[in-house]
């Protein structure tokens, strides 16, 4: 354990001495956490609508009224021409065109029915689409308004028919009953940029040292394999681990996350899922001949993981094939445990799946990892 | 037993594709010896040392170094030996306490004999003063002798140095050659490579390599004599010279 | 002069083209980035997993649950009891929303006219839990309509919904001109910091410096061969996009072209900025990850809309080159605007090459007096 031992104190103290590294591996990451919950809120809110008001009639009125007192959108322009809202849109400057016919109200009466357009700019992705669900949503409840609001009218007529039966909803969005955007991101971020750091910082570990040739030295000398590699990941899942605590108390006293579930199951998740990610990471330093490589290697797949990851748009949306690519990318799991944990409570029961699939990939990388340090050439 | 042979080879070879690097090799180095392997550039010495210490598998041939087979026991010789790389190769941005405890700790020495051997090391390099600094700014010819008290960090029974004093002036390379005697003499064998041809005076036996090849062996006076030349520049340039 | 540089330039691109998995990777990225963002990535919520717990088991709730599942959105994948058990499939990620249809269902619906089936989604994921509750409660309404004991339910408002500009194709719109810009500026960037990086750290830098050319041509020699390279991974990622996800140009190609080696300049010049602090190559790769790589994903616009983000955000947003690349691109590509449209971000773009440039300039001074 004198080896082990001595091996970590010299990754910390080259960590220490390196001036400009230490800011980038603690400060760096913080702010970026910071930043980017507040880059990554795709929170709904100002989507920009035109309405194209072509009724203005007292119903028409009512509605428009009852869209600007929601707080999610913005109204841009009440347009009377179809060419102008167009126009609004083409330029990006509104999301979503709502479109009240001619005769709205006396249709709504004569017909016992009206028809209302959504046209959404689905180039803006979620604030277009989700808006539109917003929007329908007040639709739905302007509609039950103003027919209690239409049923006296043809009570009076003599026509009512018997109640009729139907079913009505009553719903709860739990775990987040504010819709808080930044609660869904602030810990998969967090999981995402310890992960990154800790495999960016790894795979250029080994291969640094052969490119300037300290690792010949190390070569000649008895150590084992898996010693080295462990004296090489300890310093690192250290590193990790202290990041997290700090992200944890900053997503705390900062955007007041949730932390429902047991910290424990969190930093013992985390263990295992840096303990893999370090793996990976040792195991593209193995395999590059230069730094460049390594880097650009990581590069690839973390990319491709935090794309995959679910961290932005949901997995269960991926086709099936896709889906299956999430099962061995380690910031998937990382992401999916952050949230279930912290956000809704869950316990080791619950999570176990991605601590077991967490723990086969750590023995899988670490095991390439030591089998690819090659002390001969 | 002081004629006991330390590195026994026999026709080790190494080839990377169709050029071979190594050609049958053979020789002895007996215990206690400064044996002296000699070539120019791109002779073959760096990959026959790399062989002997573990970091090259040779592709043909046996070698026995410190009593160990080159092919299956590398670990256990490694144990055994000390290693100066021809590249500078302790670490620059850690202290020159720091790289003799590192290497201490990596053989495996307990901390107390870490401790004890650290400050023999810098009191005999009389680094007293710059035992805290970075080793990335002393000057060449203390990282040299540096990584050679580092490369004995672990008592081994032989040390292998490869072109040790490449780049330092005649002075320094003199304080260097008395370290490695002082060694010699407390019963390390030396095996170094060297293209300086004054060096080779310094060794008890010699070896040159031209091409793969070791083209003669034998005590410096030996091979002036079987050469009839006055130095051993001379014996270098007629050999070379095939 | 010019044949230093192309020594330099030259001596570049054998350790470029001798590395060949780098290349493969280089090459590789655009493509599988495309795809990715292509296939695989949805902004759209479908088969969402749902768990319905049926207190009632009539005839009444069998058809309604059947009308929910028919409806493409929910993927029915367990059954429950209590209310309990809906906590638990939540907990463990089973399902992404739960629905609890009350006890005597059908006779309440019919006795009383009116019974209540309530609708819980785990809103750990805001936008999913909103669009599943509002996609459950149309299809609760479309029950209510097409009930067979209802003829049509009346002073009904219909809603029907057009995505426009595409909506299969649109992703495309959006990440094609991210992506590009996203390659362009990882491969110009981070290689040109790093190898710049590397020849510091491998002391093979003080050999070209003490040679009696001037430093820029030095440096310009070295990104000569990386301005090749992430070009023809631009113009790997337009023309993906123009063949297999059908995003036109419909403006200049030439003027989009130009544009991007504008764009391509400005990165270069972040690159050599960086590489003039950085004295390791991991140094030099930390600070592109964390000071370009990210936020060029994620504050230029490409994945998160700068509208709804707070206006600090908005303000940094603005300094991000590839903000204004993406502007002139979608301008170009999508709308077939010309220089007059453009040449605001162009400007801007100008603007920030010289002034890095300038900067890189005085740091070069300092490190080689």
């Amino acid at each position: 354990m004198v080896r082990l031992y001595y091996i970590i104190r010299k990754e910390f103290i080259q960590i220490r001495r390196n001036k400009a590294m230490l800011p980038i591996m603690t400060i760096l990451p913080i702010v970026q956490l910071i930043l980017l919950s507040y880059a990554a809120d795709n929170e709904v809110k100002n989507v920009n609508l035109d309405i194209l008001d072509q009724d203005r009639s007292v119903y028409s009125k009512q509605l428009i009224e009852k869209i600007r007192i929601s707080d999610r959108f913005n109204i841009i322009e009440i347009s009377s021409s179809m060419h102008q809202a167009d126009k609004l849109m083409q330029d990006g400057e509104v999301d979503i065109i709502l479109a009240i016919p001619p005769q709205f109200e006396v249709d709504f009466h004569k017909n016992k029915a009206g028809d209302l357009q959504l046209l959404v700019n689905a180039i803006n992705g979620q604030q277009a689409t989700v808006g539109a669900s917003y929007l329908s949503a007040i639709i739905q409840s302007f509609n039950q308004e103003i027919r209690a609001d239409a049923a006296p009218s043809l009570a009076m007529t003599g026509s009512m028919p018997e109640p009729m039966p139907r079913i009505s909803t009553e719903y709860a969005y739990w775990y987040n009953p504010d819709l808080n955007y930044k609660y869904f991101m602030v810990p998969g971020i967090l999981g995402e940029l310890v992960t990154i750091l800790v495999m960016l910082l790894t795979a250029m570990n080994i291969v640094r040292e052969r490119e300037i040739g300290t690792i010949e030295q190390i070569n000649v000398t008895p150590i084992k394999k898996w010693q080295f590699i462990l004296g090489k990941m300890i310093p690192f899942l250290i590193l990790g681990m202290v990041l997290m605590v700090i992200g944890l108390t900053l997503g705390k006293l900062i955007f007041d996350v949730p932390m429902r579930g047991n910290l424990a199951i969190v930093f013992a998740y985390c263990f295992v899922n840096l303990t893999a990610v370090l793996g990976l990471g040792l195991f593209i330093s193995n395999l590059s001949d230069t730094q460049q490589q390594a880097m650009f290697t990581t590069f690839f797949f973390v990319i491709i993981f935090i794309l995959m990851s679910g961290l932005f748009t949901p997995i269960e949306s991926m086709p099936e094939w896709a889906q299956y690519f999430t099962i061995p990318n380690p910031i998937a799991h990382f992401v999916s445990v952050m949230r279930a944990v912290l956000l809704k409570g869950s316990g080791f029961a619950d999570v176990a799946y991605h601590f077991q699939v967490t723990a086969i990939l750590a023995v899988v990388f670490n095991t390439l990892a030591i089998w690819s340090y090659s002390k001969v050439s | 037993m002081p004629s006991e042979i330390v590195i026994k080879v026999n026709n080790l070879t190494k080839k990377f594709g169709d050029f071979t690097a190594v050609d049958q090799i053979t020789f002895d180095v007996k215990v206690g010896e400064i044996f002296g392997f000699l070539g120019a550039n791109g002779a073959g010495k760096t990959t026959a040392i790399k062989m002997l210490i573990g970091l090259n598998r040779p592709t043909d041939g046996e070698a026995q170094v410190a009593g160990y087979d080159v092919y299956r026991e590398t670990e256990k010789i490694k144990q055994n030996i000390g290693y100066m790389s021809q590249k500078f190769s302790l670490y620059e941005d850690l202290s020159v306490r720091q790289n003799i405890e590192f290497y201490g700790g990596i053989y495996g020495l307990p901390r107390k004999a870490i401790r004890k051997k650290t400050d023999e090391i810098i009191q005999k390099l009389g680094l007293q003063d710059r035992a805290k600094k970075v080793v990335g700014d002393l000057p060449l010819g203390w990282k040299q002798r540096l990584a050679f008290a580092v490369a004995g960090v672990h008592d081994p029974r032989i040390i292998f140095l490869d072109e040790p004093t490449g780049g330092v002036d005649p002075v320094t390379r003199r304080q260097f050659w008395e370290m490695i005697y002082e060694s010699a003499n407390n019963g390390v064998t030396i095996f170094v490579t060297t293209h300086y041809m004054d060096e080779a005076e310094y060794c008890d036996r010699i070896s040159i390599m031209v091409d793969g090849e070791i083209k003669a062996l034998g005590t410096p006076a030996e091979l002036k004599a079987k050469f009839s030349s006055e130095t051993m520049d001379d014996v270098f340039i007629k050999l070379a010279r095939g | 002069m010019h044949r230093t540089f192309w020594a330099i330039a030259k001596k570049e691109m054998y350790h470029i083209l001798r590395d060949t998995r780098t290349l493969i990777i280089l090459f590789g990225m655009p493509i599988a980035l495309v795809i990715i963002f292509g296939y695989t990535i949805s902004n759209e919520f479908k088969n969402a997993s749902i768990s319905v717990i049926d207190q009632s088991r009539d005839d009444l709730s069998k058809s309604f649950i059947e009308h929910l599942t028919s409806s493409g959105h929910f993927r029915l994948v367990t059954t429950g009891k209590k209310v309990e058990d809906l906590e638990h499939a939540f907990k463990a990620g089973q399902i992404k929303m739960g629905v609890i249809i009350p006890p005597k269902f059908e006779t309440q619906y019919y006795r009383n006219n009116t019974v209540t089936v309530q609708i819980i989604t785990d809103a750990t994921e805001p936008n999913y839990a909103a669009t599943l509750n509002n996609y459950a409660i149309n299809i609760i309404s479309s029950f209510n309509k097409g009930d067979p004991a209802l003829s049509s339910a009346p002073y009904r408002i219909d809603i029907k919904t057009r995505m426009f500009y595409n909506p299969e194709l649109v992703g495309a719109y959006n990440f094609i001109p991210g992506v590009a810009a996203l390659i362009l500026m990882l491969v110009s960037a981070m290689m040109t910091s790093l190898t710049i990086a590397k020849e510091k750290e491998t002391g093979t830098m003080d050999l070209l410096l003490v040679s009696p050319v001037p430093p820029l041509i030095i440096i310009l020699g070295k990104v000569a061969p990386y301005i090749i390279l992430s070009f023809i991974d631009a113009l790997i990622v337009f023309a993906m996009g123009y063949y297999i996800f059908e995003v036109p140009i419909l403006g200049s190609l030439p003027l989009l072209l130009l544009m991007s080696l504008i764009y391509l300049m400005v990165a270069l010049s972040l690159g050599v900025l960086i590489s003039t602090v950085a004295d390791t190559q991991q140094t030099a790769m930390m600070a592109s990850m964390f000071a370009l790589l990210l936020p060029t994903m994620l504050l230029s616009g490409f994945i998160f809309p700068i509208a709804s983000m707070p206006t600090l955000l908005q303000v940094i947003s603005r300094i991000i080159p590839a903000t204004y690349f993406i502007d002139i691109e979608k301008a170009i590509m999508l709308k077939g605007a010309g220089w007059e449209v453009i040449q605001q971000s162009a400007i801007v773009m100008v603007v920030m090459v010289i002034v890095l440039l300038l900067i890189t300039w005085k740091n070069f001074k300092i490190i080689h007096k």
